[in-house]
């Protein structure tokens, strides 16, 4: 039989060669969509390269989620040096895990709407949860849960499930900040206009932009991206009186790395004009610096800070399974 | 006799490699995984109610479309029709669909704002709602009505065309003909074809939870997700593996006591002509049947057709490095295949009569690589191999070899079958004659069972072309595949781009199922 061999010699093939380094190589793990042709990355890797006198290597792993659990897998042994895309509902976990060392840096001036003192992990975009529509297609939005709890049997809405999803995590999070124990009786009142709950965000939004639900679960800044890519000015989040939760996106270094003055200096640069200008109509969230030109149309964060609800990382950690035992018994009913 | 004494069990050797092989591969992974973990923990409520959903939706979702292809695959099997050719590929694409794909054709079709509840709408219905147990089995039995009627096809085809002759010059009618040759092949072929579609939608997660409306249709797959990104909890994680692994041995047991052997004659491998089925009934259930199947099963590949050319002028370049890589993983994938499963059927088919036992056990080891979670064999691979070597850099090798071993157990449904009729019917012969080695293969064995081999090979190649659920955790992002491509175009808004993404990759499976398909059955229509 020669197929065993030739399959073995194509494997080969498809394995490649690794190229010759001479630079050093700074290994920085993000969740998919940072690294895509669309997202931060390439142009993030080129203004660091461009400064750095290194090779800025990204390895991508699913969400936030599937990034923590990897680091997890590998552990001490891991080759990352900065891992980017961990968010405030994850950073408790992630700090326990002991594989991150701290930054050492204070934040300067910036327009994140919460004070930031963590000492392990440094913010570099971040945005509000909110629920999506098309505007030429829905007259009352609803503003707030309740409303939208007792909107028509035929007011459908999509989220993610919060097992396997960032933002349905953020949903979860966000109605028990803002109601607390009455979370579970906010939950049976939505639970009939949950058209459905999908894996991720993606299925989420693709099903609404086909037209099957009247809203669907996703930050305020997704308006701006049909702004500003399509023109197209059909599509907006709806303001919820209860104030909106964040998500707060982090990076952090690993104490078992190679390159520590590398990573420290990558933070730094995370923090810079160089790389909070390429955020917003890139990875489509709110910039933690303040830029030079502002920020671009569509971009005002549309809630007031006061507005802004967050649990601490202990607390998101506390709450989070009881959340979703509420949620699990709300929707299974 | 020593020298054929030698061959057997030279091949015989190569059949427990590969059946080894498997059982490392879905098997080693759960131990790996539950080593990592030091040990297995207890279940809750919900993941008791997850196994009850689990196995609930994959039993109907299975009693569904193998009662369903019966009808389609025999109106196929006894009608010649222009295009029946194309038709008979074309109706294997939803099988091979990427999920989120097939979901948005199915809700262009079945979902709230298709043309279908827009006219329920205005004539003054309610629209339509498939979200819930209807959904996810409706999407089960789309994606696995095609598979079932191919493998009932397969089994019409494996009938010689001698014997409907001879029915016909006996003065047979259809019923008789159904309870003389057709109930005993369905006989063969249905249990096994039954558990393999069960076993397909026990490890379904993201269609069930999509089109199941919340978290009621939570599966096993699912709860091992949550496993081990929720919870991190890899010992809970190993423990659902199990029970799916536990699932899967009684499914298996239970398709292999009940498969009837069945005797069926040789023949001269001509083409079927039938006789029976001419009249006005007849034709028109069968036009019927197939009428209604091409429309359930097309019209949202042409929803997805439709809006994907709307989207190919905004993919990006980097689609067509994308492309190719792709196309090396689905070839190399269908090697593999091949090279795992002659062996492993030939072993199978030349055990059976003497011992039943061991060609069930063998027959096992190809069914565990559909019941194995992905996740878990991804994790586990991921957990061996990281040691070891960049993950990164394995990426593609690893996705076609899991693939590979994906693909098996319908490798093996189609070349068992075809392989035993050849060694029942032929194997005295050639015995007789002394052909052995190459020119047994060569001369008797691979004349006819190309069309099962073209089938398998194809199914290898498109399905590994469409995966995500291995290159997704050791993904390199230079060397990203047209799925993982798909995915990122949607995480990125890029949902039109997404949609000629999802066009690019149904055409070269396509293309790819066609060409290995085709390219067995050429000579086998001759």
């Amino acid at each position: 039989m020669k197929t065993p061999l030739l399959a073995a010699g194509l494997m080969l093939a498809l394995t490649g060669m690794a190229p010759a380094q001479d630079k050093p190589i700074l290994n920085i793990y993000t969740y998919d969509s940072f690294v895509s042709d669309w997202g931060p990355g390439p142009a993030v890797e080129k203004a660091f390269e461009e400064i750095c006198a290194c090779d800025l290597q990204f390895t991508a792993a699913g969400d936030g989620a599937a990034l923590l659990a990897r680091l997890q897998l590998e552990g001490a042994r891991s080759k990352a040096d900065v891992v980017l895309g961990l968010d405030t509902n994850l950073t408790a976990r992630a700090a326990k895990t002991g594989l991150f060392a701290p930054h050492n840096r204070a934040m300067d001036e910036n327009n994140l709407p919460v004070k930031w003192d963590d000492p392990l992990f440094l913010p570099y975009d971040w945005g509000y949860f909110a629920f999506v529509y098309d505007t030429t297609k829905l007259a009352r939005v609803p503003y707030n849960f309740e409303m939208l709890a007792s909107a028509p049997d035929d007011f459908k809405i999509i989220i993610q499930d919060p097992r396997s999803s960032t933002p349905g995590l953020g949903l979860l999070m966000w109605i028990k900040a803002a109601y607390g124990d009455r979370a579970p009786e906010i939950w049976a009142g939505l639970a009939p206009h949950i058209l459905t709950v999908t894996k991720g965000w993606s299925e989420a939004y693709g099903m609404f932009l086909a037209g099957e639900a009247n809203m669907v679960l996703s930050y305020t800044t997704s308006p701006a991206y049909h702004l500003i890519a399509e023109q197209d000015d059909t599509k907006a989040a709806a303001i919820f009186e209860e104030g909106h939760y964040l998500q707060i996106e982090v990076a952090g270094k690993l104490a078992a790395s190679d390159q520590p003055a590398l990573a420290d200096r990558f933070l730094e640069f995370m923090l810079s004009e160089a790389f909070q200008s390429i955020i917003p109509t890139t990875n489509w969230m709110y910039p933690v610096g303040i830029l030079k030109d502002g920020l671009p149309e569509g971009f005002e964060p549309p809630v007031p800070p006061a507005k802004a609800l967050l649990f601490s990382p202990e607390d998101a950690l506390a709450v989070r399974n009881e959340a979703l035992d509420e949620w699990l018994t709300a929707l299974s009913k | 006799m020593v020298n054929r004494a030698q061959q057997i069990t030279r091949s015989a050797l190569a059949g427990y490699g590969a059946a080894g092989f498997l059982a490392a591969l879905s098997l080693g992974t759960l131990g790996v995984v539950a080593l990592k973990a030091g040990g297995l923990s207890g279940l809750n409520g919900g993941d008791l109610a997850a196994i009850r959903f689990t196995v609930a939706q994959a039993l109907a979702s299975a009693i569904l479309s193998v009662a369903l292809a019966i009808p389609v695959a025999r109106a196929l099997a006894r009608r010649q029709f222009r295009g029946r050719g194309l038709l008979v590929t074309l109706l294997g694409a939803p099988f091979i669909l990427p999920v989120i794909v097939a979901v948005l054709g199915l809700l262009a079709v079945y979902g709230r704002a298709s043309v279908i509840s827009e006219a329920l709408q205005s004539l003054g219905f309610t629209r339509l709602d498939i979200y819930g147990f209807s959904g996810v089995v409706l999407a089960h039995v789309f994606f696995n009505l095609p598979l079932a009627t191919r493998l009932f096809l397969q089994g019409w085809q494996a009938i010689p065309s001698e014997h409907f002759r001879l029915a016909a010059g006996l003065g047979m009618n259809s019923r008789d003909i159904s309870r003389h040759l057709e109930r005993p092949m369905l006989g063969r072929v249905l249990p096994g074809t039954f558990a393999t579609i069960f076993l397909l939608c026990v490890t379904s997660f993201a269609v069930a939870l999509t089109l199941g409306g919340g978290p009621r249709a939570t599966t096993i797959e699912l709860a091992i997700y949550q496993a081990f990104r929720f919870d991190f909890d890899l010992s809970k994680a190993a423990l659902l593996a199990l029970v799916q692994f536990g699932l899967t041995a009684i499914a298996a047991v239970l398709a292999w006591r009940l498969t009837r052997p069945a005797r069926l004659g040789t023949g001269f491998d001509q083409p079927v002509k039938r006789w029976d089925c001419n009249g006005v009934g007849a034709v028109t259930l069968d036009a019927l049947t197939l009428t209604l199947t091409a429309l359930f099963l097309l019209l949202p590949l042409a929803a997805v057709a439709l809006k994907g050319l709307a989207g190919l002028p905004d993919l990006p370049f980097s689609i067509l490095p994308a492309a190719l890589r792709s196309i090396a993983v689905a070839l190399t994938s269908a090697l593999l295949t091949l090279s795992l499963a002659l062996p492993l059927a030939q072993t199978i088919a030349r055990t059976s009569p003497h011992r039943p036992r061991l060609a069930g056990l063998l027959e096992g080891a190809g069914y565990l690589s559909i019941a194995a979670s992905p996740m878990v064999i991804g994790t586990g691979l991921f957990i061996a191999l990281f040691p070891l070597v960049d993950p990164a850099r394995l990426a593609l090798p690893i996705t076609a070899l899991v693939n590979a071993a994906l693909s098996l157990p319908f490798a093996l449904r189609a070349l068992i079958p075809a392989l035993r009729e050849v060694e029942r019917e032929y194997g005295p012969l050639a015995d007789s004659l002394g052909m052995r080695g190459l020119a047994r293969f060569r001369l008797m064995t691979w004349p006819r069972i190309r069309p099962a081999a073209g089938f398998a090979a194809g199914l290898a190649a498109a399905l590994s072309m469409g995966d995500l659920g291995v290159i997704a955790l050791f993904a390199d992002p230079d060397a990203a595949t047209l799925p993982l491509m798909l995915y990122r175009l949607m995480g990125s808004y890029q949902m039109e781009a997404a949609n000629g993404a999802a066009l690019l990759l149904v055409g070269l499976s396509l293309a790819l199922f066609w060409g290995f398909d085709r390219g067995g059955r050429v000579r086998a229509a001759s």
